[in-house]
């Protein structure tokens, strides 16, 4: 069982539940602004279970708190996928869509992990995720079939974020489970929900990599870790 | 706005057994949509086990101008209340 496998988990729903949280009051509609803090809020918790039992497993009296708050970028072990910035709507929902395809996959092999306590967090994660899943895969068929504009920013979005999907399935022992094998599961649900928005998947299989093992994380990270942090770094302990 | 998303109203039930309770309506694309919608604004706190969505436009109201014809014919006919009839003590709670 590895420390890091459970830190990356962790970071995952850290790193995308802040930056969906930036959405906050600036959503495109009230509903999309809730359904989005929700989504956050939800990988907020899971962060919560993830860091601390990283945290026990360690041993040196580290809380999800201190994981969190007080490591700098290149001691996060999150995908390249989820620090991506928000840009446009699209971007948005479709980098959620990747996540929740990988993110799904995953938590159903967590699942049947031998060590109770990742089982237990992957269960009760894995019935938020389902929604999350269903939630984005809706707006990406929408969206795909919308207007003009809105095709041509999915696709732009897709074009985009694509050379951040072979991370997901890079094989690395330090895993949880063995992510490669999740690579067929993800590819039958994004081409079948690509087909429904006629969207294009990318030919390119290039694959930036370094955000999982965190020896190259993007600029991205660490300004998004400014904000984040900046309140408990400058008043340590400060509790509400 | 002109494109702005047709409006649900919005049914949940509370508890089995209970029936679906007006909680108010949103916007959304479709039904599905208002669904998931009516999911992430009305039952964040356990609120509900079933949610109804209805186009709200499809929704017909009686008119507030009616009222007197509608109503006010009730307003002398108490014995409509079932306060009027004795209840044997075996029948229990009603």
């Amino acid at each position: 069982m590895s420390v890091i496998g459970l830190i990356r988990m962790g970071d995952n729903t850290l790193v995308l539940g802040q930056r969906l949280s930036e959405w906050c009051g600036h959503a495109p509609a009230l509903e999309e602004d809730i359904a989005l803090a929700n989504t956050a809020l939800d990988l907020i918790g899971q962060t919560q279970l993830w860091l601390d039992l990283a945290g026990q497993r360690e041993g040196q009296g580290r809380t999800a708190d201190t994981l969190a708050y007080t490591r700098d970028a290149w001691d996060f072990r999150n995908l390249l996928l989820v620090e991506q910035p928000n840009r446009d709507f699209a971007v948005t929902m479709t980098r959620q869509f990747l996540f929740d395809t990988w993110h799904f996959e995953a938590l159903q092999a967590l699942i049947n992990h031998a060590d109770a306590d990742i089982s237990a967090i992957a269960q009760k994660s894995a019935k938020e995720v389902t929604y999350h899943r269903e939630r984005s895969t809706d707006i990406v068929i929408a969206l795909g079939n919308g207007t003009e504009e809105s095709h041509d920013r999915m696709q732009g979005a897709l074009d985009r974020l694509w050379p951040y999907v072979g991370e997901m399935f890079a094989q690395d022992d330090d895993d949880l489970t063995d992510m490669s094998v999740l690579r067929d599961a993800f590819d039958v649900h994004v081409s079948q929900t690509l087909s429904e928005s006629t969207l294009t998947k990318p030919d390119s299989d290039f694959a930036h990599q370094g955000g999982k093992t965190g020896t190259r994380h993007s600029e991205h990270l660490g300004h998004m870790l400014a904000t984040m942090q900046v309140l408990p770094r400058n008043y340590p302990g400060a509790t509400w | 706005m002109s494109t702005e998303w047709p409006l649900y109203e919005v049914f949940i039930r509370g508890q089995h057994g209970l029936s679906h309770r007006h909680v108010g309506s949103l916007h959304a694309t479709d039904a599905e949509h208002a669904i998931q919608n009516a999911r992430d604004v009305y039952t964040r706190r356990k609120e509900g086990v079933s949610i109804w969505v209805v186009p709200a436009a499809d929704i017909t109201a009686s008119s507030p101008d009616d009222k007197g014809p509608l109503y006010d014919p009730a307003d002398d006919k108490v014995y409509r209340h079932p306060t009027f009839f004795d209840i044997p003590d075996d029948v229990g709670a009603m």
